[in-house]
């Protein structure tokens, strides 16, 4: 595959069990990281075993990686031939080896040019962990281990399968910022299986939504999460994700410059570290104004053009307001739309009470 | 010690030794095949292994006998192929250890195969482990100690051995009259102070190795 060029997975699965059935045809990018996200039962796993050739027992699965056919009714590539990661829930490194020799173990099969140990190590906070027996480890390093290990092997693509699942709350952000590093040097594209919109917003760019064995829609995750028409959108925990610049920081006040669109944000940060980063915007922390606020404790006001209005139950109401090229949500009572009469077109101010960046490491 | 029984200690070795390998040859993928199937075929074949556990060694040993003759078809094939007869040869004692001891190497290994946690091996064929691989990299690693005991069980277990050989290799001094024959020769001709110098000898022997066995059982799978 000539560098650059777009390559992609063609999968069609179909799979009864009882009065579950799975049946999904999509094709996936294979760059960047690609989720799938569903709630438990959907048939997230499933479908990323079937791509990792880990279940022998499907009604029927065709897939295609880069035009080569991995399997069909008549053919199947074996799991050790499929050139594939796996990071499973449990990180099932291997007992007998120490933490070298389980990166080892994958150096010595490797599929393709994998990145080297020492760089590996240090995306994954994983330097000083090397001659450790794997039973001394926290389920947190037992975990960044095994995706170390997965990535040694050299994979052309890593699969996922809710890596955070088994993991305490801090063990789990320093892994998922493991991963957003990972995601950011290495090459490898990734699928990722989750249930968790948290993690998901923090680390994708394109997402698969599933729901009872059914997809139920797909693409860029900055699109999806900001459009009306999916599931999210009428979650009460929706919310926009913005790509942000880093610009200036003000160690006064313990605060970071975003700039979106032309405009600032202001977030309580300090020493953010890439220049790129993405923030998310939960839709019942923006509130409307029609005139710019004065006098106001909200630091952050940004001028947008509502472009679609859509109800939610009896007293709500949800906002898509265009940023530019990009939107945010305003989860605002539908009496408080009357009263403003706002329209679709109108041109508004979005005050936004509070904003995280997402997979901050913190200080 | 007189030079029969120097010849006796010698040959009981031997035939240790050699068994203990073809028990380990044969025995350890038998137990992998057993150990990942189930079945009315599988327990069958179990059953089959475990048959010498249950039933007094003359029994076997009678069969053997019978099955070694040089009019019965293996007999005869054996004589083809090497020119030798096989039943009373060290050949047949082989033959007869590796069938006594089968179910004390398969049973240990069998349960330790089964032990090995098939999320362990879907890890391997991940990380690009064929099967073979994976016996060889995860399986066999996990399961040392256990191989380890099926190894010496199946040794020590030949040494004391009796019955199928008395009916198999009859007693020629030297070339098929093994320790346990030779004791039991002592007693036969009333000579005690020499049977207990051999029957010591062999308690010592197994009791020192079964110490060495169960002296770090604290050692478990993935520890």
């Amino acid at each position: 595959m000539a560098p650059g060029s777009m390559s992609e997975l063609q999968l069609s699965i179909h799979h009864r069990a009882g009065d579950f059935t799975l049946q999904a045809a999509q094709t996936l990018p294979l760059q960047g990281v690609t989720a799938l996200f569903g709630p438990s039962g959907s048939g997230k796993t499933t479908v990323l075993d079937a791509i990792a050739g880990q279940r022998d027992d499907l009604d029927s699965v065709e897939l295609t990686v880069d035009g080569q056919c991995w399997q069909s009714a008549t053919h199947c590539v074996p799991p050790w031939r499929r050139g594939i990661g796996y990071v499973f829930q449990d990180a099932r490194l291997f007992p007998h080896l120490d933490v070298a020799g389980n990166l080892a173990y994958a150096e010595q099969r490797a599929f393709g040019t994998a990145p080297s140990r020492s760089e590996v190590s240090q995306w994954l906070g994983i330097t000083e962990l090397q001659s450790r027996p794997v039973q001394s480890l926290s389920a947190g390093q037992q975990q960044r281990v095994a995706i170390a290990r997965a990535l040694l092997r050299g994979p052309r693509l890593l699969l996922l399968d809710e890596p955070l699942a088994n993991l305490d709350r801090s063990a789990a952000s320093e892994c998922l910022a493991c991963l957003q590093r990972v995601a950011r040097e290495s090459a490898t594209p990734m699928i990722y299986v989750s249930h968790q919109i948290e993690e998901v917003c923090a680390i994708a760019d394109h997402l698969v939504m599933l729901d009872h064995g059914r997809v139920t829609a797909c693409g860029p995750l900055l699109e999806l999460a900001s459009s009306l028409d999916t599931q999210l959108a009428m979650e009460d925990n929706a919310a926009a994700l913005l790509d942000v610049e880093v610009g200036e920081q003000d160690a006064q006040y313990g605060l970071t410059e975003l700039r979106v669109a032309e405009q600032s944000l202001w977030v309580s940060a300090t020493s953010v570290r890439q220049r790129l980063r993405r923030l998310r915007i939960p839709a019942r922390d923006v509130s409307i104004c029609r005139e710019p606020p004065v006098s106001s404790s909200i630091l952050n006001v940004l001028p947008v053009t509502i472009t679609d209005i859509r109800d939610l139950g009896p007293a709500h109401c949800l906002l898509r307001l265009g940023l530019q090229e990009q939107f945010l949500l305003a989860r605002i009572t539908r009496r408080s739309r009357d009263q403003l009469a706002l329209r679709e077109g109108d041109k508004v101010y979005a005050q936004i009470k509070s904003t995280a960046l997402l997979g901050d490491e913190g200080p | 010690m007189s030079p029969t029984e120097w010849a006796a200690v010698g040959l009981t070795l031997r035939l240790a030794l050699v068994s203990t390998v073809i028990l380990m040859l044969l025995g350890t993928p038998l137990a992998w095949w057993l150990s990942r199937r189930r079945g009315l075929h599988i327990a069958f074949i179990e059953a089959l292994v475990a048959l010498p556990l249950v039933l007094p060694p003359t029994v076997l040993g009678f069969y053997l006998l019978i099955a070694l003759a040089p009019d019965a078809l293996p007999g005869q094939v054996w004589q083809q192929l090497t020119g030798d007869q096989l039943a009373f040869s060290f050949s047949a004692l082989v033959i007869g250890s590796v069938i006594y001891s089968l179910p004390f190497v398969v049973q240990p290994l069998q349960q330790a195969f089964r032990a090995v946690p098939a999320s362990s091996l879907a890890a391997a064929a991940t990380l690009g482990a064929t099967p073979a691989d994976q016996f060889r990299s995860v399986v066999l690693p996990l399961c040392r100690r256990s191989l380890l005991v099926a190894a010496a069980l199946g040794f020590a277990h030949t040494v004391g051995e009796f019955g199928v050989v008395l009916m198999i290799g009859g007693n020629i001094p030297g070339e098929t009259q093994v320790l346990s024959i030779a004791l039991y020769d002592h007693v036969e001709a009333m000579d005690y102070g020499s049977a207990h110098r051999l029957a010591l000898g062999l308690v010592l022997f197994s009791l020192t190795l079964l110490v060495l066995l169960y002296r770090d059982r604290g050692w478990r799978l993935g520890r």
